[in-house]
Order: C-alpha cells, then structure tokens, then sequence
C-alpha cells in the first residue's frame, strides 16, 4: 500500500508537469482555434535560450526575462508570419503548419544555442524530502514537490489573469467568437500575439522544470507528445482540464508502468516494460469512445 | 502551347468516362511508363536504384495510401509509419512460418494484416474528428511500434526486433539486383496507383470527399458514415501495409521497429501537403520532393558554406534540414494549400493559352 501510494504521489506530481505543457497547448486553442503542435518545440527553445543566456553570464531571473523576451518575439513572429496568413482555412490545415513550425523551431533552436545537452541549475536538487522519508517511509522528491507547486501557482496566476484583468476578459472574448470580438473593437491581431506570448512563457517555465531535471536537450521536444493524451483527456478549451487530465495521466502512467508488466510478462514471459509511451494514449482513446469532448470539453453540436 | 484538346469529341459514356479522356495525356502517361519501365532499368546505376528511385516508389505507395485516408475522406492520421510497420513485419512472418508461401501473396497477406489493424484503430474515427483523432491515431503509431519492440514472436526472436528479409524470389526468379526490385516495386506501384486512381473516381470515392467535406452532411444524404469511414481507413491501411513491404523487402532488407517512427509518420504526411492533398500525382510529386530536398541540402550547403567561408559540419546540415522542411510544409500550406499537384494543373491551363491569353 505504501509502495502504491508512493508511485501514484509521484506519478501525479509528474502529471502536473504535463498539465503545464497542456496548458500551453489549451490557451493558443481557446484563444484562437489553433492546436499548436509546436508547444514541444516552444519548450525545447525556451529552455535551451534560458541556458544560453545563462551560460552568457546572466544569472538565473536575468536569463529568465531574456529568454521570456525571446519567446515573446518568437510567438509575434509566428503569429505574423504563418497565423495571420492563414486566416480562414480549415483548422486541420493551421495545425499541419505548426507541425512544420515545430520542425523550423527544432532546426533552429540548436542552430542558435549549439546541440550539446546541457544542465540547467536552478537551486533545486533531486532528492527525497527527509521528513517524509522519516515519519512515512516514503520517496518524495523534493524538486517534484516545488515543481508542482509552481506550476499549480502559474496555473492559478493565469486564471485569476483571465477572470479578473481586462485583457483576460479580451482573451475569452476572442476565445468565444472571433468576428463578435472584433465588431466590439478589441484588436485581434494583438490578442493573438499577446496569447502566443504568453503561451511562450508557460513554455518558458516548463522548460525550466523539464530542463533542470532531465537535463537540456532533444528529448523536450517529446514532452509535447506527453502532453497531448492529456488534452484529449481534459479536452482542448479548458484550464482545469489540462490540470486534471495531467494529474489523471500522471497518477496511472506510473501505475501502469509498475503493475501492468509483470502480469504481462507472466502470461507471455519476456520485458514488457516502457508501456508509458502508449499508455496514456490508449487510455485516452478509450475514454474519448466514451466522451468524445473530453472530461471538462465543450460540447460540439453539428449542423448542416 | 504543347497540346490542346479540341477536336476530341466523346459519342459514348464509356469514352466520357475513361481514365485519361485527353489522348495525348494517354499518350504522355503511356510515354512515361514506357520511360519508367525501359529507359531507366537500362540507363540508371546502382546509385539511382538503392539511394532515390526505390525508396522513391515505395514511399509514393505510403504516401498514396495516407492521402486516400486523409485527403480524400479527411482523416488526418499521424500513424501511417506504424502500418507501414506491421505491413513490414506482418510479410517478413508469412514468408518465415509458412513453407512456400509466394512472396507476392505475402504482401497482399501483410496488406489485409495492415488493413485489419487500421480498421482496428479506424474506430475511434466514428465517434471523434479533427485533432481529437490526430492525437487518436498517435495511439497506434506508439502503441504498435511498442508491440513489435516486445513481442519478440512477431520478430522471430531476433535480438530487439530487427528483422532480416530473404531476397524476393517470384516463381524461381530472385530479384537480388537493384534494377530487378525496381522492376518490381514499380509494377506494384503503378497497378496499386491505377486501382487508387480508379477508387477515387467510383462511388466510394465520391463518397469518402462527401465526409470529408462535411460528414453530418454526408450523413444526411444517405452516406453510411461507419462503412465509409472504416473502409478509408482499411484501404489507406493496405496501401501502407503494402508500402511498409516493400520497404523491408526491397528496400532496406533488415528492418527494426524504431525505423518506423513517429518521424517517418511526419514524413509521410509532409509528403502529402507538399505534393497536394486529395491528389493521386500530388503523392508522387511530393514524395520526390521530400526524398530529394535533404540530397539537395546535402550538396548545396557545404558548397554554400565553402563559397561564403562558413564553417558547416554535419549535424548544421542536418538542423538546416529540419528548418528548411518545416519552412516548406508552413510555405506550402500558406501559399498553395493544394500543393505541388495543383501547381502542375495550374501550369498546364496557363501553358494551354500560352503565349496568346486572350
């Protein structure tokens, strides 16, 4: 029981991790229809600029703010140049285009920054909280703990953000309907480049979790496709669906990966381990044969 | 300029209703067979066949088979290497376990396995669309590699699942020469591609863009969406089950499974935005395109880097490459969403009143 609670604390604190890549993926959605298969790359380059500007000298918040800036024109640029001339074809079409903006961006991330894996430092060490070890016997990390915490905090800052500011109340407009919006004056063009910006910076702060503990390198870009089963799960318009799908994810992957192996490998004998890189899927899949808008989704009513 | 169609007048249906009704485009496309199974078996070397013509015949197949799902019954699929996979591994087991199997039945055999399984993952399609199958569809790419990984039965106890293929062998001949599998994969592909051409003409055709366009619709006007839906996708399966055959037969000869991966899925669909979606010769088109541009970046950046005194090592070129796909697939799409297949069309009706426009 203990070691099942263990896995499954872990399993979720790793799931709020993904719930911070999702939630990159679900403001760009709500904001302007777009499915941003790029957040990956988004991750991949934020972190890789924060260690390039670390290794410039900056300290840490120093890099932060430049890396964030570097974000903020990558995400206008984007919106510039491939967005606003896509502008009324099918939104299958602006999703294969980020997908080859996520080629252009991991092209031109280690272009930019060099191709070695690097280390991110930022304060946190990877190790057991002893108070826990102690009075629970159990494992939990430290940096998986704070990790979470932050992203829990990011995610109540960018709901307060869309509840409470009026920029936020833009957001949701241009969210609900892009012509509406714009015949009451709000500024598209803006609202998308600031959305993107801001996606930016959710991309930014997973960048620097994923960074500082797996180290800076290819592999981020992979964490978008970790994040995607918990998009479906969650469905693509909502905030706290990106969190409780990415705790939902969490939680079972690790318990899948512990206990579904060897019941495998005792019918069929042999390894059956690394079923974390589908199982989410699946697992999705089946759900979506249940709901197909996800748990917190809108509701999609066709007409003729 | 070069041709025009007038004076060509249709006095029965079965005339109207032929493949190429324009005579010299019969004549042209009888030229370019001719040229593709004479010419080039004679002029070509071994280069040609291992490196570009093969690979480029087997991923027009895959390439094909993807664009009957996703661009003529609009089933955007990200999994299209993993049915190459069990296209692959599904032969290379019939040939093994079963005592004189015919080779050319084992990829028909492997192209049902594929299209079985494609089936398999096709139905989610019935109760989701758009990004929530394109995600859905991921299921299978992972999943799929992941099962020949494990399962070393499917692999034949090889070590990590690769798989080395015999040489083809079809009725005591054995296609061991380059120019012998190209003869081959080029014959199979071009029966696959006339099939493919005639498929999408027919009712099943019409009706795979009726739910593309709009699947309520189609739905409303009497189109059964379960049977359309999943036959795009049996079909689209079989192609690439075939194509993923091929690929281990004729092409590379020993395959693992993490050679069929989610890039390779990238690939395919990239193919298919550049070379037009919902085109036959949009498939063959943009698998060339994509199967040359890296050569051409191979050639072209060091001998830039050389002219502007830039230092350029392997893995620039290779980072390069991935800018410069993406930037094609962001161009194609923003410029000409129908892509290289309607530029051809484009082409061919502004040559037709060359040089006199009006």
């Amino acid at each position: 029981m203990q070691f099942f609670l263990e896995v499954l604390i872990g399993g979720l604190l790793s799931g709020v991790m993904y719930s911070l890549v999702a939630l990159g993926f679900v403001l760009i959605f709500k904001a302007s229809g777009v499915f941003n298969f790029a957040q990956g790359a988004m991750v991949f380059f934020a972190a890789l600029s924060l260690v390039g500007c670390m290794e410039k000298g900056a300290p840490l918040w120093l890099a932060f703010i430049l890396a964030f800036g570097i974000m903020t024109l990558l995400g206008i640029a984007t919106e510039k140049f491939v967005l606003r001339k896509m502008v009324n074809q099918p939104p299958i079409s602006l999703f294969m285009a980020t997908i080859g903006l996520a080629f252009f961006i991991e092209g031109l991330a280690p272009l930019l920054w060099g191709n070695a894996v690097r280390r991110l430092d930022i304060g946190l060490v990877d190790e057991p909280i002893p108070w826990i070890l102690e009075h629970w016997n159990m494992v939990i990390s430290k940096f998986d703990l704070v990790a979470a915490g932050l992203a829990l905090a990011l995610v109540a800052v960018l709901a307060l953000f869309f509840q409470y500011t009026r920029v936020g109340r833009a957001l949701r407009a241009v969210a609900d309907d892009h012509q509406a919006a714009l015949s009451i004056g709000i500024p598209l063009q803006h609202i998308w480049a600031l959305v993107w910006a801001v996606a930016g910076f959710v991309a930014l702060v997973a960048g620097m979790l994923w960074g500082a503990r797996n180290g800076v390198q290819f592999a981020l870009t992979f964490t978008a496709l970790k994040a995607l089963p918990v998009l479906i799960l969650g469905g693509f318009t909502s905030v706290p669906g990106a969190i409780v799908g990415g705790l939902i994810i969490g939680g079972t992957e690790k318990l899948a990966e512990i206990y579904i192996p060897p019941v495998m490998s005792g019918i069929f004998g042999g390894n059956f381990g690394g079923i974390e890189g589908w199982f989410p899927y699946v697992m999705a899949l089946l759900f979506l044969l249940v709901r197909p808008e996800g748990l917190f989704g809108e509701k999609h009513i066709d007409r003729v | 300029m070069i041709y025009r169609e007038t004076g060509q007048f249709k006095t029965s249906y079965a005339a109207d209703q032929q493949i190429f009704p324009i005579r010299q485009d019969r004549i042209g496309i009888a030229i370019l067979l001719a040229f593709a199974f004479v010419v080039v078996p004679l002029t070509a070397g071994n280069y040609w066949f291992n490196a570009i013509l093969i690979p480029f015949l087997i991923f027009s197949l895959a390439a094909l088979g993807l664009n009957i799902l996703t661009g003529y019954a609009g089933q955007l699929s990200l999994g299209s290497a993993a049915f190459m996979a069990v296209g692959a591994y599904a032969a290379y087991n019939f040939q093994v376990r079963i005592e004189g199997m015919p080779v050319l039945l084992s990829f028909i055999l492997a192209g049902l396995t594929a299209a079985g399984v494609g089936i398999l993952f096709g139905l989610p399609s019935l109760r989701i669309k758009g990004f929530y199958l394109a995600v859905a569809t991921l299921a299978a790419q992972f999943f799929i590699v992941w099962c020949l990984t494990k399962f070393p039965y499917l692999s034949n106890y090889s070590a990590s699942g690769v798989i080395s293929v015999p040489n083809v062998e079809i009725l005591g001949y054995t296609f061991d020469t380059p120019q012998s599998r190209y003869l081959l994969v080029l014959s199979i592909v071009s029966l696959m591609a006339l099939l493919a051409k005639n498929m999408v003409r027919s009712s099943t055709g019409r009706a795979w863009m009726a739910v593309r366009d709009m699947d309520v619709a189609a739905e409303v006007i009497g189109i059964r969406l379960m049977r359309t839906k999943l036959l795009a996708f049996a079909i689209s399966s079989f192609y690439c089950g075939v194509a993923g055959a091929l690929y281990a037969f004729c092409y590379l000869g020993s395959v693992e499974p993490d050679g069929f991966s989610l890039d390779l899925s990238f690939k395919i669909l990239f193919m298919i935005i550049v070379g037009g979606v919902g085109s036959i010769l949009g498939s063959f088109l943009g698998a060339a395109f994509i199967l040359l541009v890296p050569i051409f970046l191979d050639i072209v950046l060091p001998w830039l880097s050389e002219l502007l005194h830039l230092p350029v090592d392997s893995a620039t070129v290779s980072h390069m490459q991935l800018m410069v796909f993406g930037e094609l697939i962001m161009f194609f799409l923003i410029v000409e969403p129908h892509g290289l297949a309607r530029l051809w069309q484009i082409g061919k009706e502004k040559l037709r009143l060359w040089p006199f426009p009006h």
